[in-house]
């Protein structure tokens, strides 16, 4: 792990994604992108949540007995969750309302949790919470993507301000209603990563195995 | 774990930060220290933030009974834009106000719903509630003069997904409608979530809810019903089942199990 803390913070954002190269927190990425403006605070809280989980769990990482880690992990980042979740009530009501139960579920999103063990079990603070820092943005950076594509097609608006002025409105613009149900953020990551990989080819996996030949060696 | 080996640590703290985290002691104060922490963080981010909280969902509310009474502009105080509004605890059975009985201000008709002593159960449930509170808080809004302007009544019902709470706001001859909103829902975005289009809300303007027979008429469909187009708003495209569901909550809220004795009243001039 000698990476630098510069490594630490860009290298989730593209090239050790955790959506397009891990395929990790896809879940939440499908229930949230149906808006840009939600997408932006679901970003937000998950960046917020990593990177202080990351840290608290590195600062505790030499007293957090093996057996019970993983229950010791879950309760700092879902208090933190929580955390997120009330103040968001308080002070974004309105998008508090939008994102209702998905706030709660990034206790389970496995970016967090995965950052924990992998990473900030094993480093220092610092590191951690820039690692944490990093990866949420990757994360955010992903959902803020597919959120402008379903947006942008799927209502014809962005953060909520009109682009294409829809049929519905009185404009030319036929949305496309697919955009706006999750499963079409399926399709969007999933040509997401595609396009990463045909730009990165060294994200390619390996395929595991090999359909033989049948020519004689 | 052990990459710095550290001489024979000092004091009753040290020793115990040093010794091994797999301990059954250690574990145990590991695991209690840790809840008991993040306990107390999260309790007090609740406590301390739950006025706010209150007051955002007072004003959610507040905000929505302005809409659907067309009083609302972005910007308003609320809370006086909102103090012309007169809260009454309303009877469904009767149609009479109980404000003796029971304190506008603070009654919640919804938590109401689930208490066997104030609610019913629904045997005919087209609204999907399962049970109805007997009472209702509605709103009265008056002109300058004194005179009655505009009901505003509470309803929900059953749509695709969810529950849709809403308001509806109606003229003084208790039969025109003013206005129809939602202030809560999980309808399909872009489908049914369209229940709160502008364009679509603005259909609800100046129809009428019962024929001159007194027969309730007002349907939500694809197609007009024979009784007339004031008493017809079309259908959100694509959403036929929240579609059903407005129908079904707005026949069961203006029915005779909803609100019908007390707009019988009201168009007696009862009120």
């Amino acid at each position: 792990m000698a990476q630098t803390r510069k490594e630490l913070l860009v290298d989730p954002l593209v090239d050790n994604n955790p959506i397009t190269l891990q395929v990790l927190g896809i879940c939440s990425a499908l229930a949230v992108t149906s808006s840009l403006q939600v997408s932006m605070v679901m970003a937000l809280a998950v960046i917020f949540v990593t990177a202080f989980s990351s840290m608290f769990i590195s600062m505790l990482r030499n007293q957090i007995p093996g057996s019970i880690r993983i229950i010791v992990q879950m309760v700092i980042i879902a208090s933190l969750v929580i955390l997120v979740d009330q103040i968001l009530k308080a002070y974004a009501f309105q998008i508090s309302k939008t994102l209702s139960v998905f706030v709660g579920l990034i206790i389970t999103n496995c970016i967090v949790m995965g950052r924990a063990e992998a990473f900030a079990m094993k480093n220092p603070p610092v590191a951690s919470f820039i690692d944490g820092l990093g990866n949420g943005t990757g994360y955010g950076l992903i959902l803020m993507l597919v959120g402008v594509i379903r947006e942008l097609f799927g209502s014809g608006s962005l953060f909520g301000l009109t682009i294409l002025q829809t049929v519905n409105n009185g404009g030319w613009y036929v949305p496309n209603g697919l955009l706006l149900l999750p499963p079409s953020a399926f399709f969007v990551i999933g040509l997401l990563i595609w396009a990463f990989r045909t730009w990165k080819p060294n994200q390619v996996e390996e395929r595991e195995f090999k359909i033989q030949s049948v020519e004689a060696h | 774990m052990s990459d710095t080996q550290t001489p024979e640590p000092k004091g009753a703290i040290a020793r115990f930060l040093a010794a091994s985290p797999d301990s059954v002691g250690k574990t145990i104060f590991i695991a209690v220290a840790v809840c008991l922490v993040a306990s107390m963080i999260v309790s007090t981010a609740a406590v301390s933030l739950r006025p706010v909280q209150e007051a955002n969902k007072l004003k959610d509310k507040q905000v929505n009974v302005l809409q659907v009474a067309g009083v609302y502009e972005p910007g308003i105080d609320v809370s006086e834009a909102f103090a012309a509004f007169e809260p009454h605890v309303l009877d469904l059975e009767t149609g009479e106000f109980v404000d003796d009985r029971f304190d506008p201000e603070t009654f919640d008709d919804l938590a109401a719903a689930s208490d066997p002593e104030l609610s019913v159960a629904l045997d005919d449930d087209p609204a999907g509630i399962g049970r109805k509170a007997k009472y209702r808080v509605i709103y009265l809004l008056r002109d300058e003069g004194g005179a009655l302007d505009k009901v505003i009544l509470p309803l929900h019902g059953y749509g695709l997904w969810s529950t849709l709470y809403g308001f509806i706001a109606l003229e003084n001859n208790g039969n025109d409608i003013f206005g129809l909103q939602f202030y809560q829902h999980g309808e399909t975005p872009g489908l049914g979530a369209e229940v709160d289009n502008p364009r679509w809300k603005a259909l609800w303007n100046g129809k009428k809810l019962r024929d001159d027979t007194g027969e309730l008429q007002i349907t939500v469909s694809k197609t007009q019903p024979a009784a007339g187009p004031e008493f017809y708003v079309d259908a959100l495209a694509g959403a036929t089942l929240t579609t059903v569901g407005v129908d079904n909550l707005v026949k069961f809220w203006m029915g005779d199990a909803g609100y019908g004795p007390f707009l019988a009243k009201l168009q007696a001039g009862e009120i």
